[in-house]
């Protein structure tokens, strides 16, 4: 991925006390998102607040849409216009936006929504945590997507991965989804802030050859195609249907398969390059926890008073949700006697470690219904059943 | 590694919030210590019962909820009922002591009051109360410095009463130290 350094104007470099949902802001602002539509909704509306006061400044245009519907389709019209964009909302508004999520992996449009997860279904839990809207983030477009997600466990983090999210979706040319939750939403911590120099983004890749040779499109599984932005010259036409090199429709079984193949491969065959895991003390455990965002913080506490108790016990955290660290998976369950997969929901991405795992080694599922994080005491007694 | 928890109490208004701001943000950018902020969401925090919460600690904060405060700064009747029982033997129990009526002298904590609303008006308004509190409840629990509260305090507090709010947290900051004296010498 070719990188220049961060736009100074967006970078608000320095170390601060803050809370997540400003640092996707900010991790915005660093990586040059210059539009957001969004519609506000607890607990992600300080995103939105945030960058709305910090768009006159930067540059950057705000827009308080009518609903999470517009708001997403305000998004895909911004990029092809030329910008950088984001949403923020959690479990209902996302549930709105999945369609044109769907319109914007087909038209590989490049855009970053991040779902500050509060529990559910429906209105639910406004105020509280939740993990419960993982599976979502992959399934909830109809049709075959592949899809980029990450999931950060701080504030800092916020800020991190909001600059690794534009930076994935200007390459792939694909949503990015930060699943991130209310307690990280919401927690204030140290963030700091680096100068612009040492933020490193990838710039919208524009075309600048002969009009007659741009195709906004090309089916080789890879990222990395240029686009344009409307008003610069270049013909192109983006539809919902499967379509040619130049965007127009191909309705045909062949085609579907170009298409397909392609936004699946895109991302499924540069897993390698695009998964990030954080591990510690993986290798000779026999217990190895899987977990994300805020429960891996407290899945690490739980942790720390096994190996206290003498059981080999590693970390896996997943950054990357999606795409799923089969592989990683894969090489470990021959290895261990069990993952331990803490998350509040019900278990989600433990069903994605149960089919990589493929029975060699026991799968323990610690769910929680929402509203609250876990008490550290009870993955220490998953991890003490497991080590068994 | 020493791990503290702290709740800030009272009703909406008061700036119960921004006090745990004030304070996290003096702890983890000026007093080189890890802390990590939660607060009230909804109805409670526009008007009734209001709380946030601060762990801090040497190293990295994993469960950043509080489980047990070992300090409490209560500014209203409300907070201090709710939230009075929570606190451990010879923990620490700061009230506004012309808004809480105590039920008993807290044998097993360490007591301390302070009239900050009135030292506000004194100061000029009693919108800096929870600035009092704040001076007040640095000097007598010594978690951080007085330097590094000062220091956190533009950009959470406007500019122009930027002073205003110094000599609020240092009438309270005064008071502690006299507290803590008159403490030392009663045992």
């Amino acid at each position: 991925m070719k990188t220049v350094t961060a736009d100074p104007k967006g970078v608000d470099a320095g170390p601060h006390f803050m809370d997540g949902d400003h640092a996707l802001a900010e991790g915005a602002l660093a990586a040059g998102c210059r539009f957001f539509a969004g519609y506000p909704i607890t607990p992600s509306t300080e995103t939105a607040e945030r960058f709305a006061e910090r768009a006159p400044e930067v540059g950057a245009l705000f827009i308080q849409m009518e609903d999470e519907l517009a708001s997403i389709a305000a998004l895909i019209g911004a990029a092809w216009g030329g910008k950088k964009c984001m949403t923020v909302t959690c479990g209902p508004g996302f549930s709105l936006m999945v369609e044109n999520i769907g319109l914007a992996c087909i038209t590989e449009t490049p855009l970053v929504i991040a779902n500050v997860q509060r529990g559910g279904p429906s209105t639910g839990l406004p105020t509280l945590t939740a993990q419960q809207d993982m599976m979502q983030a992959k399934w909830g477009p109809h049709g075959d997507n592949a899809m980029i997600a990450l999931s950060p466990d701080s504030p800092q983090e916020c800020f991190d991965l909001a600059v690794e999210a534009f930076n994935l979706s200007e390459y792939y040319r694909v949503p990015v989804i930060i699943l991130t939750d209310e307690t990280v939403g919401h927690m204030h911590e140290k963030v700091v802030i680096p100068p612009a120099d040492q933020i490193k983004v990838v710039p919208r890749n524009n075309y600048s050859g002969p009009k007659e040779d741009f195709r906004p499109y090309k089916f080789n599984s890879q990222g990395g195609h240029p686009m344009t932005q409307a008003g610069d010259g270049y013909n192109f036409h983006i539809t919902g249907l499967v379509h040619d090199e130049r965007g127009y429709p191909v309705m045909t079984a062949e085609q579907g398969k170009i298409v397909v193949t392609h936004l699946m491969e895109k991302i499924n065959g540069n897993a390698d390059k695009i998964i990030r895991l954080e591990e510690d003390q993986v290798d000779g455990a026999d217990v190895v926890v899987v977990s994300y965002g805020i429960t891996s913080r407290i899945a690490v506490k739980a942790i720390q008073d096994a190996r206290k108790e003498g059981l080999k016990v590693g970390s896996l955290r997943l950054i990357t949700i999606w795409p799923f660290c089969e592989k990683r998976i894969r090489e470990l369950a021959p290895k261990i006697k069990a993952f331990v997969v803490p998350e509040i929901n019900y278990g989600q991405m433990v069903l994605e470690v149960e089919r990589c795992a493929a029975g060699q080694c026991k799968v323990i599922s610690v769910n929680h219904c929402g509203g609250a994080v876990h008490e550290p005491e009870v993955i220490l007694d998953a991890i003490r059943k497991a080590a068994k | 590694m020493s791990t503290q928890e702290i709740r800030f109490s009272g009703f909406g208004g008061q700036g119960i919030i921004r006090c745990a701001l004030i304070t996290g943000k003096a702890l983890s950018l000026y007093d080189d210590k890890f802390a990590t902020m939660t607060q009230s969401f909804g109805p409670e925090a526009r008007g009734s019962a209001c709380a946030a919460q601060l762990v801090m600690s040497d190293s990295r904060i994993l469960y950043p909820y509080i489980t047990q405060p070992g300090v409490l700064l209560a500014l209203s009747q409300e907070a201090y009922d709710k939230y009075y029982g929570e606190l451990p033997k010879g923990g620490v129990l700061i009230v506004e002591q012309d808004l809480v009526k105590l039920k008993s002298d807290h044998p097993d904590l360490k007591l301390y009051r302070v009239p900050a609303t009135r030292f506000a008006e004194e100061v000029g308004n009693r919108l800096f109360t929870n600035l009092v509190a704040l001076g007040f409840f640095t000097a007598v629990t010594k978690v951080v410095t007085a330097d590094a509260m000062k220091k956190a305090l533009p950009g959470l507090v406007p500019d122009r009463f930027l002073k205003v709010n110094i000599k609020a947290f240092e009438k309270g900051y005064e008071y502690g130290i006299e507290a803590l004296k008159t403490a030392g010498a009663a045992s």
